[in-house]
């Protein structure tokens, strides 16, 4: 039996060892992991527009999704109101906490990505929730801010083969290339339906045993294209992306 | 340190790097004493990240270099830990690998630390890990309770990889998902490649995906085993 002396002294000491070497590896890798981060978002942003990007997402290196961020994507931040807020930088807004604000104070980011041969494309982030928790994505939109370019979801606990497939199985974000999130002038979004398509201009066909997953998607398109309404129509009485020129 | 090493010096038996014990200290967790199938520890993680083979083998690669480090750092300071607190401090061990486990994947590996996320920080309550340091690396020596450690990460590694390779392969007709040698195999995702088509009209089984199958899978695999190693078989 150790004396109380003895194991206060080992502890305390064997802690404050412990302690400084972490805090020290963190310091050490935090350049690397803060990087990381940056790149990964920035890629899943890139991911919407995916067929317009200069060469496969998947075969670019870290370094060129940078360039082609800096290069070729704009990032604004836009109110609820549908106003630009020039003080808050759209690629750093974290949807999940402003998910947890009132509505009315959330802030929303928008790229503006231009491809090579000019074309302009809008791309805005959706959050909502799956089965198990929450899914997100992004969604590009053409220059007529209404047709479709390209999707990216991912999400963070929906069980692999089935709910995972809306990242994992490229076939499921491919779908929603040329579908309208518009009907006679009203928002209606694209809507995941179970059991095969009937409208193929505003629906996609779900992922078998992921309905709820499915019905998620549907709702987070729903209400997250919704928020970008009031900035959108200022858009389109600009006549489409003026505010490039800015 | 050095003082162990002092303590440990008189004893003057022979101990060869890679003797027909050291070696034994690996091979036996791989069948004879299995970690998993025998002595059924840490069957919760195997359930949980089993679904695809490219996270298990990250996960396996960490608990092997969890628990080597671990026993080792543990047989080194098992003379100097107070007995009252030995159970806290092996578990501040095991945590500050783990920690650094994580630490060098989100720097080094970013997109497995997100797909794996909180199944890195619970290798800490896997069971084998601390059971190894109070069954073996708090009475041998470092070298010993370091193979010994190895020896039942293999093992452990070694079930996780043949359950998530059926898991993966039937389940989502996939070999290594989300890694750079992603293989379709079979089913409907070879389709998407059409060098790797084989077997297409494959319907991917969706309960191999859920932790039922991984029950199942390695009931099977103690089954099997048992068939065939006489020495797990309870004669009385």
């Amino acid at each position: 039996m150790s004396s109380t002396r003895y194991i206060l002294i080992f502890t305390i000491t064997m802690c404050v060892a412990v302690a400084l070497m972490l805090s020290g590896m963190f310091y050490a890798t935090k350049p690397a992991a803060d990087r990381n981060e940056v790149v990964f978002n920035k890629r899943a942003i890139l991911a919407a527009v995916g067929n317009y990007l200069p060469k496969p997402l998947a075969s670019m290196s870290d370094e060129e999704v940078l360039q082609v961020f800096d290069n070729q994507v704009k990032p604004i931040a836009i109110n609820m109101q549908g106003e630009e807020l020039p003080e808050v930088q759209a690629d750093q807004i974290d949807m999940g906490k402003e998910r947890k604000k009132p509505e009315a104070d959330r802030v929303l980011p928008f790229f503006i990505y231009s491809a090579e041969n000019g074309d302009q494309y809008y791309i805005m982030s959706v959050r909502g929730s799956g089965l198990w928790d929450e899914i997100w994505g992004n969604i590009a939109l053409r220059s007529d801010l209404n047709t479709v370019a390209g999707a990216s979801f991912d999400h963070k606990a929906e069980t692999p083969g089935l709910g995972a497939e809306i990242k994992d199985n490229p076939s499921f974000p491919r779908q929603f290339i040329d579908r309208q999130i518009y009907a006679d002038d009203k928002l209606v979004a694209i809507t995941v339906r179970k059991g095969g398509v009937r409208n193929p201009l505003h629906e996609v066909d779900g992922i078998s045993g992921a309905t709820i997953t499915g019905d998620g998607v549907s709702e987070m398109l729903q209400r997250g294209l919704g928020y970008y309404q009031p900035y959108l129509e200022r858009l389109r009485a600009q006549g489409g992306g003026t505010s490039m020129n800015n | 340190m050095a003082d162990t090493a002092i303590q440990t010096a008189p004893v003057k038996e022979k101990e060869p790097l890679f003797g027909k014990k050291e070696r034994k200290l690996i091979t036996d967790p791989l069948n004879d004493n299995n970690p998993i199938t025998v002595q059924v520890l840490g069957i919760c993680s195997a359930l949980a990240v089993t679904t695809q083979v490219y996270p298990s083998l990250v996960i396996s690669i960490a608990v092997i270099f969890v628990c080597a480090f671990a026993n080792l750092a543990i047989s080194l300071m098992r003379n100097y830990v107070p007995k009252q607190v030995r159970m806290i401090v092996q578990l501040v061990v095991i945590a500050t690998l783990v920690t650094v486990v994580e630490l060098v994947l989100k720097a080094f590996n970013y997109v497995v630390w997100k797909q794996l996320s909180v199944f890195i920080g619970l290798i800490i309550t896997n069971c084998i890990i601390m059971g190894r340091l109070e069954a073996f690396a708090m009475a041998n020596k470092p070298w010993r309770s370091f193979l010994d450690g190895v020896g039942n990460g293999l093992g452990y590694g070694a079930i996780l990889i043949i359950v998530a390779v059926l898991r993966e392969l039937f389940g989502k007709g996939t070999l290594f998902a989300g890694s750079p040698i992603e293989w379709a195999i079979i089913g409907p995702g070879a389709l998407l490649d059409t060098n790797k088509a084989w077997l297409s009209w494959y319907a991917n089984n969706n309960l191999m995906v859920l932790p039922a199958a991984a029950l199942f899978v390695i009931g099977v695999l103690i089954w099997v085993q048992r068939a065939y190693n006489k020495k797990l078989v309870d004669v009385s």
